[in-house]
This record gives C-alpha cells, structure tokens and sequence, in this order.
C-alpha cells in the first residue's frame, strides 16, 4: 500500500473505532448505573427508551428499560446552558477539557483489536505500524492528567484547585509503578509492540507468569483512572466533586467523557497486556472472533472496576501517596529486577522456565 | 435530695460560709442558688472536691423572670460521672451586661454554651473568650429568648400598599 | 431597627461591618498564606447546614470554626406560646431522626414537673419505641458516616433497614418521621396488635443486616486507615468538651444514662454498655455498632414482658377521655374541651430531665409559672454540645479527616440549631 492508502485507512478505521468507543463510553455509564444499582439494592435508570410489549388483560411488558438513557443524558448536557463562571482564566477553563478528552481517545490508537482482519496484514489496529505502542500510551495518558490540573488551576476556585492538586500529585505517584510494572510483559516479550505482546502470549496469559505485575498494575489504573478507591480529586464527600465543580454542560460531560473513554482504553490495555488480548479458542481459524473476546475482556474489566466502586471506601491523601511511594513501587521494582533476573537465566539455559 | 446532695450542702457551706444564698428542692432535684461573685471558687470546689467530683457541666440555661428582681437567673447543671449525681448551681443576675464569670478555663465546653446563652438570652458573661452571634445573624438586635422580645410579624403586602410597607421594611432604611 | 423595648441598655447598635469586625466567626487566622475554604452550609458531608469555615495549610487543617443557626427555627421561644401538650410536636423537628427520644425527653421532663409518672405499659412501649428510634437513628448516621468515606453501599443497605422501622412508626404513630407519640401521662393511644409481630420479625432479620454491613467495613483495611487513629480525644478532655453518648463511650468514658440515672424502668433491662478506650473514630464506631445489639436485647426484654393495662394515666385533669367516653359523659366533653383549649396547669419550679438519645445526652429544662403553658424550655443536645467537639478533634488532620470525625461525633444539624 502507498502512504495515501495507509493515511486513509487509518482515517476511517480511526473514526469508525472513536465513534463505537464513545458509543461505548455512553453504555459504559449506563453499565455502570445500573450495575451499581444492583449492587445497592436499587433499580437503577430504567425508564428511557424500553420497548413496549403489548399484552392482553395485563400491563404492557416493557423491554430494555432505560437503553436510551445515554442519549437523554448527552441530549440534557447538549442542551445544557453552558454558563462559564466570571472569575476564571478563559483560556484555561477552555483548554482543560479538551486537554483530557483528546488523550483519552488517542490512546485508542495503537490499541490491537483483533488479529488480521479487513485487509489489515498483521492485526487490526487504527495505527498498527507502532512499534513503541507501551511507549505512547505512558506518554499520552501523562498528558492526560494535565487537563485536570488546568481545570482546577483555571476554574479559580477553592475547591477545584485542591482537586488539581490532589490529581497531580496521584499522577507522579503511580505513573512510575505502572511503568515498571509494564517494563515486565515488555521483557516478556521481548517487544513494545502491542501485538507482538498478544502474540507472545499464545503459550498462556502473562498474568499467570506474572501475577504480582498484573495486581500492580490493575491497582495502578485505578489510580490512573481516578476510581474508586482512588477518586481523591473528585472526592464529592470532600471536595464536592473538585476540579469539576465549576464546569457545566458538555464542557463538564467531556470530563467524564475521557474518565470512561480511558476506563474502556485501560481495560483493552489490561486484556492486551496480561489477559491475552485478543487471542482466544478458534481466533487462528477466525481472526475476527477477536473482536468479540476483546469485547467480553474489556466488559469484564469494566464491570470489576464499579464493582470496586461499590464495594470500598476511598483512600486518603496520604494514604494513597505512601501506598504509592512504599508499597507499589518497592514491589514494581523487586517485580521488574526479578523477572529480568529470571528472563537472564532462562536464555542462558540455567533454569527451564517456559517463556 | 439524697445524702450526697447534703453532703454537697456541707461542703460548700464549709468552705464557703456566706456563698450560698438559697437552696431549692423541688421534684428530687437540688438547686444551689449562690451569689455571682462565688461562682467561680463554689464551682471549683465541686469540680475539684475529691468527693464530691462534679466534673461533667452537662449545660448552662438562662432562665428570664421577667419583671421580678432580679431579673435573669443562670442555671450550671453540673454532674458527678464517679457519684451519678447531679446539681444545679443557680446564680442570678439583674444586669445581664454584668453577668456571670465565664467558666472556659474549667470547661472547653464552657465558652461554647455560653454563647448560645448569650446569643439568644443576652447575658454577658464576663471574661469569654469571644462573645458573638451564632444562631442569628451577625447584624440581628436584641436577644429573642427573652420575655419582653416583641413577637412580630410579616405585614402583608397588598398591590395597594407594596410600597408603603417596603418603605417600613428595615432594609430601606439603609 | 427598634426591636428591643425601651431602656434596655444591653443592646447596642451595631452595623453589619462593625460585627464582622468585632466578633466574625471567632476563629483567629493563623497565617495569611493559608487557604480559608468555606464548606458548607451546602456541602455533601456536613449533614444538614452546617457551614465550617477551616484553614488549610496545603491539605492540613490549621483551625476550623463551625457557623450554625442556617436551620434556627427559634423552638424554644415558640414553646413557650403553646400548652404543654401543643408544644410537644416541636420537639420532634429537632432531631428529626429519632424523634421518639426527643418526645421522650420532654414528656418526662413535663411528668416530672407535674409529679406524675406514666402506667408500666406505657414506659414499656416508650422503652421499645426509643430503642428501635436509636437503631433507626444509628442506621442514618452509619449510612452516612460510610457514605462520607466514599463506601456508598452501606448507606442504600441500611436505609433499606430504616424504612421498615419507619413503617413501625407509622403504625403505631400514623407518622414516620414527626410521631408526636408519647404524650404527658402517657401514649397518643395503644399500639395496634401488628406491632408486636412487626418488631419481632424486626428482631428476627436484623443481626444478620447488621453482619452485613460488618462484613463490609468492619476488617476492611481502606476503613481502618481512614478510621483508626483519626480524631483522637482522650478521656480528660472528652469531659471537659462535654461529650455526651458514645463519642464519651469511645474515649472510655462509661457513662449512659439509661444505667446511670434510669427513667422509664431501664434499670429492669438487661444490657451492657459498649466501652472503647482509643478514643479515635474507629472507637466510635464500634461502639455505636455494638449499639444495635444492645438495643436488640432492650427490645427483646421489653416485648416478652410487656405488661397489659391502661397506657395513660387515670387523671382526666392531665390525659384527655378517651373518644368513646365523648359521647357519653358531660364529664368528658367538659375535660377535653378544658385540656385541648387552655391545657392543663403546672405548677411553679423548674426541672432538667436528661435522656439518653442516640446521639448523647438529650436533657429538658423545663420550668412551669403556675399556667398551663410552660415559662422557659430549654433543651440541652447532644449534637449541639458535641459539635464544638469537631474543632480540636480534627486540628492538624487533613481535610479527608474533618469529613470523618464530623461523621463519628453524628450530628443532626436540626437538633444544633432548634
């Protein structure tokens, strides 16, 4: 293919892909909704858009209550008055919520979907030439964090400033242990490649071979992502939600656009990196079952996250810095010395280890 | 009106010959009724007596007779955790400008009931830390819980008369 | 501005400005360069209105000064234009989450006024109906203690749990929230026979409610850092800030009213007081957790015994007839035209009965001129007293703390203001 061919196929596969992740992203809050619902003895959004099933002598049965409620919610912040506080830096304001939006769906980029499908050669992925895909989620997420703290920064409130703080220092806390946790598939693989790291994973899930990273690096996320138990800066108990409290309307959905958007990303980046990706039973004779597995992984992901949410309290400022700092990084680093040391071993025949 | 209660009697007495001004039983409570200017030694002497051991100040209450002299009385219920006795330290003031010491040094929780006493009966306590509105606004005159405070009341504004009565309105007069 | 009568020097004239200057919020700002963050009053964890002006130094709180009175509803002044038995459903709109003990406070201390006391079965169903408000009372404040530490669950579980205990009340009381149930010499009237199947089936499914929200917070380790060793205050000085209930009990203090000084026949019952020594928020909590057994037990005693009879006492000058003496008897009509229009008549003195609420102490001053209404009342709260508490308890903690310790001392911003 020439450069014209590749660029365009990029284009579309990427707007196609934008488009169903942020549909994804609007079911996730749904999921999220109602699971929680469940989960607490609740019912939970189930009104919007049900299909009525007419029945004789009884009330009509009602289907898929609460399927439309996604869009009645983007329809409401759409419509929303997008009312912008006086006091606050408007270049600033502005800018941060695109700021966390735009990293959100760039990581979706180097993200391997499913093996060779629709013309693509090796796997299907909207830029699947990146050979340092690790490389580029760690860096474009890092940019992420930024939209939070200019939100706090630029909303010149009390409130939202401790928010951005609290967000940046959460940032220098884990980004570091989650790095070191991903350096351990990488060496694994031998690759920064996303695909090569599903590939490799064809004699079993590195989170078997690599338990302790893959519990890192799941707490890692959460942090990442700012869940719960880790939802320090937009603690709504404290904080009375934080570096969002001066935002409304869309401005204030594309905050939590990018949370949900990155809560899908992380959770493909989890199945990719420790869970197989992609691969599954039949995938080699049908690539695109791939899709499908990756789809059931993610939901998988997605469904542990709002169980965590519903299930534990949330972390102190503190406590989450010296769980980051003593905790997480000591093990990332003994976790990445050791499986290098064994990596070593192995490849010199010392020890059989089955990599 | 146990023996405790006599023995606090004694005490007191002993102590302090001339503070005690009245005593009152009523409904198996015993009220010490003493002269404000031994407030303080008469309190410490409970609080502090290793017998008597009244340690807990369970409240402060301001009480209005009004039209009788004098006019305000301030009632200290103090309670013994050790003997599960309690006692209530009457003293009564006519001049609430001059009212009772404050009892924060002996108490943290002194100055903060002081203050409600103060905020809606109006009795100044001598001494207090801080003396400011709490329930009511900072700007708000007069002391409601007193019973010569005129209960008012909203008038009604009508179309015809909206403008006569915002005119009474106390905001138009700044 | 002329409010005060003449010739009353005590008041001065002051402007907006000249207050603010002189007396602010009584808290003296340490440094310049700290940040002053207002929560409240409309703030999700401050449980009501209660507006904190705190100083942080980064995240740690310097100072903290709580601004009361958004809820001031001026009960106590309104009391005194009402007849005893009128002014009895304003005691219900202070602590509106057990407004059982607070009509039980007050009627006792009108009792005690009038020197009478109420018929065995009558304090029987108070005994049961106070403690099942304190476990309701207990629900809320878990619920929302949980919730301020972000463990959502808890909260939805346990008002599941609330809401049958406000179906109680409504059976017996016809109102789930303002009961206005017991009344001077007695009940509003029996309790229907559902009410003892109710509250044994109550009895039934709770423990193992209770062992679920256990199961959720009690070895949870995110719950123990946020709990343990957070707002400590020693016994010494729970005394001296008059703590009262079981922010006492958690600094090792064993005083409870119901066992201390009994009202109402609790000392027939068979029940221990939990007792912790840390003093942290932790304490607090279990001790309030261990609560809901107590009470359990309480109820059980008070329902396997509880005796028949009359619920109000035989003295028409103080308990209205009974509707179906009205149409028979002059004598009737005649006593409760008397009692429901000018009420009756207590006589000169004053009196302070305390009650163990679930927050503390709840005690009534209480004082009769002779007239059928009363002179002065005054209520002494526990959450009132207990909110002075916060400060010292959450100086020098972050501001994470501050939500935790306010959700330990359990206040209801109802009660505080009044």
């Amino acid at each position: 293919m020439t450069l014209g061919q590749i660029a365009l196929r990029a284009l579309i596969a990427g707007f196609i892909m934008s488009l169903v992740v942020i549909t994804g992203f609007a079911y996730t809050t749904l999921l999220e909704r109602r699971l929680l619902a469940r989960l607490q003895a609740r019912i939970g959004p189930n009104r919007a858009g049900y299909i009525p099933l007419p029945r004789k002598g009884k009330r009509e049965r009602r289907l898929l209550g609460g399927i439309m409620q996604p869009a009645a919610d983007a329809v409401k912040l759409f419509f929303k008055e997008d009312a912008t506080p006086a006091m606050v830096d408007r270049v600033v304001y502005n800018l941060a919520p695109m700021l966390t939006v735009i990293p959100a769906i760039l990581i979706l980029a180097v993200i391997p979907w499913a093996g060779p499908i629709l013309g693509y050669e090796e796997y299907f992925a909207i830029a699947p030439g990146i050979d340092v895909g690790i490389l580029f989620i760690l860096a474009i997420t890092s940019i992420g964090v930024y939209g939070v703290v200019l939100a706090g920064w630029g909303s010149n409130s009390k409130y939202a400033i401790l928010g951005g703080i609290r967000a940046s220092a959460q940032m220098i806390s884990y980004e570091l242990s989650l790095a070191l946790v991903i350096l351990a598939p990488v060496m694994l693989a031998g690759s920064m490649n996303l695909n090569d790291i599903v590939v490799a994973q064809e004699g079993g899930w590195y989170v078997l071979f690599l338990p302790v990273a893959a519990i890192v690096f799941i707490i890692g996320v959460f942090a990442e992502l700012q869940r719960a138990p880790f939802d320090l800066l937009e603690a709504e108990q404290e904080l009375s939600s934080g570096y969002n409290v001066e935002y409304g309307g869309m401005r204030f959905g594309m905050f939590f656009m990018a949370e949900y958007m990155k809560m899908i990303s992380f959770s493909a980046i989890a199945a990719v990196l420790f869970f197989g990706g992609y691969r599954g039973p039949f995938v080699d004779q049908f690539p695109a079952l791939g899709l499908l597995y990756m789809f059931i992984k993610i939901v998988i992901g997605l469904i542990i996250m709002i169980w965590v949410r519903a299930s534990l309290p949330r972390l102190r400022y503190d406590q989450l810095m010296g769980f980051g700092w003593k905790v997480l990084l000591p093990i990332a680093v003994l976790n990445f010395l050791i499986t290098a040391v064994i990596i070593v071993l192995a490849s010199e025949g010392i020890i059989a280890f089955p990599i | 009106m146990n023996a405790f209660h006599d023995l606090t009697l004694d005490k007191v007495r002993a102590t302090f010959p001339d503070a005690i001004a009245d005593v009152v039983d009523f409904r198996g409570e015993r009220t010490v009724i003493i002269e404000t200017d031994s407030l303080i030694p008469v309190i410490t002497l409970l609080r502090d007596d290793a017998e008597l051991r009244y340690n807990f100040l369970e409240d402060i209450v301001a009480d209005d007779y009004y039209e009788a002299f004098p006019r305000f009385a301030v009632n200290y219920h103090l309670y013994s955790l050790d003997n599960k006795v309690r006692i209530r330290v009457r003293v009564l003031v006519d001049d609430p400008d001059e009212g009772p010491q404050s009892l924060h040094p002996m108490w943290k929780i002194a100055s903060w009931l002081e203050l409600e006493v103060w905020d809606l009966m109006g009795i100044r306590f001598q001494n207090h830390p801080g003396l400011r509105r709490l329930f009511l606004p900072e700007d708000w005159q007069g002391h409601p819980l007193r019973k010569d405070y005129p209960l008012g009341y909203e008038e009604v504004q009508f179309s015809f008369n909206y403008e006569e009565i915002d005119a009474r309105k106390p905001y138009a007069q700044d | 501005m002329t409010v005060m009568t003449p010739g009353n020097d005590a008041v001065q004239e002051w402007t907006v400005e000249e207050l603010r200057a002189k007396y602010g919020s009584g808290m003296e700002i340490a440094s310049e360069e700290n940040l002053l963050l207002s929560m409240g009053p409309q703030h999700p964890s401050t449980h009501g209105v209660l507006r904190l002006l705190v100083e942080l130094e980064g995240e740690t709180i310097v100072n903290a000064a709580p601004d009361i009175g958004f809820l001031h509803t001026g009960i106590e002044k309104n009391m005194e234009s009402k007849t005893f038995t009128k002014a009895l459903v304003m005691t219900d709109r202070m602590d509106y989450l057990s407004p059982m003990s607070n009509n039980l406070g007050y009627v006792l201390a009108v009792e005690k006024l009038l020197g009478v006391e109420a018929t065995p079965r009558a304090q029987t169903i108070r005994v049961i109906l106070t403690e099942l408000a304190r476990i309701s009372s207990h629900l809320v404040w878990l619920g929302t203690h949980a919730l301020d530490l972000a463990a959502m669950s808890v909260f939805l579980y346990c008002f599941r749990e609330r809401e049958y205990l406000l179906d109680v009340f409504e059976m017996v009381a016809g109102q789930r929230m303002m009961v206005s149930y017991f009344r001077p010499g007695g009940l509003w009237r029996d309790v229907p026979e559902e009410f003892e199947p109710a509250v044994r089936q109550f009895l039934d499914f709770f423990p193992a409610k209770i062992a679920d929200y256990e199961a959720l917070l009690k070895n949870n380790p995110i719950w123990l850092q946020r709990t343990k060793d957070v707002g400590v205050v020693s016994a010494e000085d729970a005394i001296s800030l008059g703590m009262t209930g079981a922010s006492l009990r958690g600094s090792g203090v064993d005083w409870d009213i119901r066992k201390a000084t009994p009202y109402c026949g609790y000392e027939n019952y068979d029940f221990d007081v939990p007792l912790r020594t840390e003093g942290d928020v932790y304490a607090r909590y279990r001790c309030r957790m261990e609560e809901f057994h107590q009470s359990l037990r309480i109820i059980e005693q008070a329902l396997d015994k509880l005796p028949g009879g009359p619920v109000n006492i035989d003295d028409r000058k103080i308990v209205p007839p009974p509707r179906s003496e009205l149409g028979r008897s002059m004598e009737a009509v005649i006593h409760h035209f008397k009692l429901w229009t000018e009420g009756f008549n207590a006589p000169e003195g004053y009196v302070y009965q305390a009650i163990e609420s679930p927050r503390g102490e709840f005690a009534c001053y209480l004082r009769g001129d002779g007239g059928p209404k009363p002179a002065r009342v005054h209520f002494r709260t526990p959450s009132y007293v207990n909110l002075a508490s916060i400060v010292p308890l959450s100086q020098g903690s972050f501001v994470a703390d501050l939500v935790a310790v306010i959700g330990s001392v359990d206040i209801v911003l109802g009660e505080i203001d009044r």
